[in-house]
Parts: structure tokens; sequence; C-alpha cells
């Protein structure tokens, strides 16, 4: 019988640094893995430290790698960044609901990322960028704390250019060299190209930046039904066992950690819960 | 339906153990009623139990079940306190889940049958445990009916008690008749358990023995004082969550954790790693967790349930309410556990019809 908890033994590819305590962990998919979804997330294992629950960040269609995008917060996420190529992590996954791009087909597609929250949502953006001609316009908004801050900024400045999307970018504060926005990303969703009638929305990013572009979004004449928000809570065991991760009714690793938001709207709008 | 005496209630114990059977039951030890690998069973003890108190007492008799429950589940045999999950042994992860040793439950009552069964649903649905399911599978139950109720009961309440109904999952179910000079009713609801009948032997009870069973158990519902009205539940509570009696509640929860603890149905754990020093090899450990401490609910570096307001309204949403949608039904069997054994009898029945009223 296959245990859900025993994870796999996996070789690093390559550990690279994105921005300051952001780096990216490339990891040799093993034999078994099955495809990912976009929105899907990993455990990644430190023997002696524990696990850390990671999106997978990178593209569907590349086999050859298992790429995460890491943000340095505590002890397991310090330890995977001191890693060097041809070191073995444990690894268990894919886990968890991705994001519904079929279902945001013929329409808009609006996504907003904050931070590290961007990580899940490029693999959505390879996906749609893949199939351009099935969705009508592609807005990504982006905050980050600082213009040093901003997550894959050239790949995505790329994408603008070649007009595969529109992006917006907003920082929480900046030096005077910065010619961009300085603000809260909730101020660019006015701005954004979309006809609230006819666009699906992925988001993901700190819960306080979601709670706002919720109701931001919802003024603007957004339905609810094409609201979908990636969660993060403390996932240990990741198959909806240990019960550290809910929301109300929901395990956010088995049941999101994409939710349609109205799964989880009353309990995401209750602070503390 | 056959008729025991306690010669043959201690034929069975002696007939599982030269099957190689662990039998798990009730014994005294510390003042108290503990479930542990037994022989025989203890005669003649009750206890005297209510909100934040639990007292245990010798009776005149020789009842073998003159008792409600204790502090311990069965939940410690299935899914153990603490449990090696995986070695890392030279970089390579070593599955050291060991093969379980055959186990019957002699003594369980009808709201711990409930438990035993929604556990099931948690560890053998969605996914599959392997460790609990190997424990399981072959876990031989005898159930008992309650022939009395404590103060802190309300099994009734949740429909799963005080008599074992023939939904719940075991082999066998006594009734303990006449305590001064017992006897017992005894019912197999499952081959194996119709078997076990046959081969302790005893009488075919009576013609009235369903009636004395009936008698019995309108006896013990009578007694039940507690109640908790299920009516509406889950969406009441979850709809109730600005709720200022959660306040109230923080003024009195201590977050110690002991209804989690004592709940047969509480699944949460939490996992850890230790490394010994001279091998280094890595043991994977799992261990009950409780949604009472700080680090049920961290999240990078800060913790959603900041407040005994939000940890308290975390377990009472997710057992009443979140359970229902999570697993088919309320996560409470009315056991009464966790009013016993809360320090400052903080009673989930009274709680929640507080919950009920408008603010």
């Amino acid at each position: 019988m296959m245990d859900p908890l025993l994870p796999r033994r996996v070789e690093i590819l390559s550990v690279a640094e994105e921005v300051q305590n952001v780096f990216t962990l490339d990891l040799r998919p093993p034999p078994d893995y099955g495809p990912f979804e976009a929105g899907q997330f990993n455990m990644l294992y430190v023997p002696g430290a524990g696990q850390a629950a990671i999106s997978v960040s990178g593209d569907p269609r590349d086999k050859t790698r298992l790429r995460h995008t890491i943000r340095r917060e505590g002890n397991v996420t310090s330890l995977l960044q001191a890693k060097q190529v041809a070191d073995h992590i444990g690894l268990r996954g894919p886990f968890g609901q991705g994001w519904p791009l079929a279902a945001a087909e013929g329409g808009d597609l609006l996504l907003l990322g904050g931070g590290i929250g961007l990580a899940p949502l490029r693999p959505a953006l390879y996906q749609a960028l893949a199939h351009r001609e099935r969705f009508h316009r592609i807005s990504l908004l982006i905050g980050a704390r600082s213009p040093e801050q901003l997550l894959y900024y050239p790949e995505l400045q790329h994408w603008a250019d070649e007009g595969s999307l529109e992006l917006q970018v907003c920082v929480d504060s900046a030096s005077a060299t910065w010619r961009g926005r300085v603000g809260v990303i909730t101020d660019l969703i006015p701005e954004a190209e979309f006809d609230p009638q006819q666009v699906t929305v992925l988001m993901c990013g700190p819960e306080i930046m979601q709670r706002f572009s919720v109701r931001k979004l919802r003024g603007l004449g957004v339905k609810g039904e094409a609201m979908y928000l990636s969660l993060e809570r403390h996932m240990q065991c990741a198959v909806g066992l240990c019960g550290h991760c809910q929301l109300g009714p929901q395990f956010v690793c088995r049941d999101g950690p994409v939710f349609p938001l109205g799964k989880i709207e009353p309990y995401l709008m209750t602070g503390e819960f | 339906m056959y008729l025991w005496s306690t010669q043959q209630l201690q034929a069975l114990i002696d007939l599982l153990r030269a099957r190689d059977y662990d039998v798990i039951g009730p014994a005294v030890r510390d003042d108290s009623l503990h479930y542990e690998r037994i022989d025989s069973l203890p005669v003649g003890w009750g206890d005297r139990q209510d909100a934040g108190h639990y007292q245990l007492r010798e009776r005149a008799d020789q009842s073998r079940f003159g008792y409600n429950l204790g502090a311990a589940t069965w939940k410690q045999f299935l899914f153990p306190p603490r449990e090696t999950l995986f070695r890392v042994r030279d970089g390579d992860f070593v599955n050291c889940r060991e093969a379980p040793q055959k186990m019957a439950f002699l003594g369980v009552r009808p709201c711990e049958l409930a438990a035993i069964a929604l556990q099931d649903r948690v560890f053998t649905e969605d996914p599959v445990e392997p460790g609990y399911l190997a424990r399981r599978k072959d876990l031989l139950l005898i159930a008992v009916n309650c022939s009395q109720a404590a103060p802190t009961c309300f099994c009734a309440s949740t429909g799963d008690g005080p008599e074992v109904n023939a939904e719940l999952p075991t082999d066998l179910v006594l009734t303990e008749c006449e305590p001064a000079d017992p006897y017992y009713l005894v019912e197999a609801l499952t081959q194996r358990g119709q078997d076990l009948l046959e081969e302790v032997g005893g009488s075919q009870a009576p013609a009235s023995a369903r009636q004395t069973v009936d008698r019995l158990m309108d006896a013990t519902r009578e007694q039940l004082t507690r109640a908790l009205d299920t009516e509406e539940l889950p969406g009441l509570l979850l709809g109730a969550l600005d709720h200022p009696h959660w306040d109230d509640l923080a003024q009195r929860c201590l977050a110690c954790g002991n209804c989690t603890q004592v709940c047969p149905t509480c699944f949460c754990s939490t996992a850890e790693d230790h490394t010994d020093p001279i091998t280094v090899e890595v043991r994977h450990n799992r261990r009950w967790d409780s949604c009472f401490t700080q680090g049920h609910s961290y999240l990078t570096g800060s913790v959603v349930h900041r407040s005994v307001r939000s940890r308290y309204r975390q377990w009472l949403t997710h057992k009443l309410a979140s359970w229902v949608a999570q697993f088919g039904r309320s996560g409470c069997t009315g056991c009464g556990r966790c009013i016993t054994w809360c320090p400052v009898a903080i009673d989930l029945t009274v709680e929640t019809e507080a919950l009920r009223a408008a603010p």
C-alpha cells in the first residue's frame, strides 16, 4: 500500500537566488511522479529538520525538473537554500486542487500576485500563454515590498513586451530612482483591462491583500463565482489527516489550496479563523 | 441472545488470550480507570463525575461495568499518541511501521464505538493511513450497553447511546444485569462474534431477555440529565463566528487542551524529527496535537489563532459543525469527557446553548 506520509528521495538539480531571501530550487522528478496541475504544491522534507509545503512554480509541461520558488522563512527553508547541486532531500506530492484555467477560457483572465504569491501563479501563466488564443485579455497585477523584491521581473516584462499580457506593478516603498507605482495592489485593479462580466480572477498573496482585492473586485461588478484564491495555512501532512490547515470545513491542503471564493468567503473574512 | 455468568465472561478473556489477542480493557490504576492490556476485569468499581470533577469509588456490588468513562480512550491503541512514521538511514527513507499485535477491545461503550466508527472515516477513507488500517483491520470489538449514565453523559442527544445500535462496528454486545451478583446478556452482531459466543457457551437467554435489556436502557435514558440540541447546529455555529459569547468563553478557558486529549474523535497530530547523535539516524515521529496550542495554527513566522477565543472557537466549530461537512456527521458522540476533564468545568452543551441565543 502507498503510504501518503512517506517521502521519496529526490536529487537537487539547481539552487538559484531570485531576489533577496527568495530562491528557486529545481528537483529531478521521481520516476512515478504524476503530472502536476498549475497551483498544486509539494511537501519538501529536510531530514532532521522537517517539512514545508511549497507550490510548484515551474512549467507543467517541463517533465525534466520540478521547480519551486521559496521564501526563506524558517528552519526548513533556510536549510533548503543551503543545499548544493546533487544533494538529496525528501519529496511528497503533488497535492491539492489547482487553478481552474479551463473555466476561464473564452473570457478575460486577471491574475493578482502579492510577493511570493506569484510563485503558484506562474504555472498558470505558462499554461495560459501556451494556449494564448483560448483567452481574451490577460492581465497580471503584482505587488512587492520594494522594486528589488519583484519576482520573475525580466520574464514577466518579456511577456508584456511581446504583447502576450498586460503587466502592472506596484511596490510598498521605493527609492527615488523608481519610476513605477508605490501603493497597494488594489489600486491597480480599476485600471486593469478586463470585462467584469467575462473575467476569471486568480489571486495569491497575503490574506489581507486577498480580502481587500475581493471587496474591490466585487465593487467593480465581478461575481464571486469568478474569483479563485490560493490560500496558505499550516500544511503538515498535506492529505487532510493532521488537522492544522483547516479553514472552517475546508482542509486547505486537500480541498485547496485553490478555492472558489464561495467556499471560503465567510471564513476568510473572519479574523483569526 | 445468550446468558453468561461472570465465569463465562472470564472464559472469553482466556480464550482470546490463548488466540494471541492482546485483550485491552478497563483497569484501575492511580485512582482512575484506564484502558490497558488485562487478564481479568476489575470488580466493584464505580465513579462520580460532573463538570470538572472525577472520582473513582468502590461499589457495594460485584459489577464489572459499574462505572462510566475515565479519561482514557480506545483511540490510543488505533492512533497512538506517539508513533514513528519512518526513519532516514544513510539518506534513504525507511518505512518502519511495524506489523501490529492483534487486539480485542473489551468493554467499549456505545459512544466509544461511534467514536471508533468516526475515526475509521478519518483514517481509512481518503486517504488511507496504513498504520491505522493495519491495527484496525483485525480488531475485535466487544461492546457493553450502559446500565447507568454519568451526569456528564449526553449520548442520547447525539444518537450514539446508551444502547449499541446494530449500525455500530462491534462483534459482541454485553448487557450487565443484577450487579449484586451479575450475569450478562450477550448478542453477536458479526459471524466472528457468533463463533466466539458459541465457543464460550452459556445458556440461551430466556424469552424475556429483550425486555430486560429494554428496561435497563430506559432506566439509563431516564438518568441522562444533560442534552445537546443538535438541530441546525452546523449552520448556526458557523454563522455565529462573531458572537460575543466567544469572548465570555475566552475569559474562562485556560487553553490547556485537556478536552482535545480526552476526546475520542479528535485526530490532530504533528510531526517532528529526532536525530540520534551517534548514528545520525533520523526518526520522523508523529504525536497527538491540540488546536489549543499556539503551534497548531503556525503560519510563516506568525500564528492564525492568536487568542484563546479563536482557539476555543476552532475546537467547538470543528467538532460540532465542520465535522458534518468533512465526515458526514458531527464529531461529538456525547461521551462527556471534555466536560469532566475541563479544569474550569466548561460544558459544551451549555456553551452551545448560549451561542444559540441572539447576541
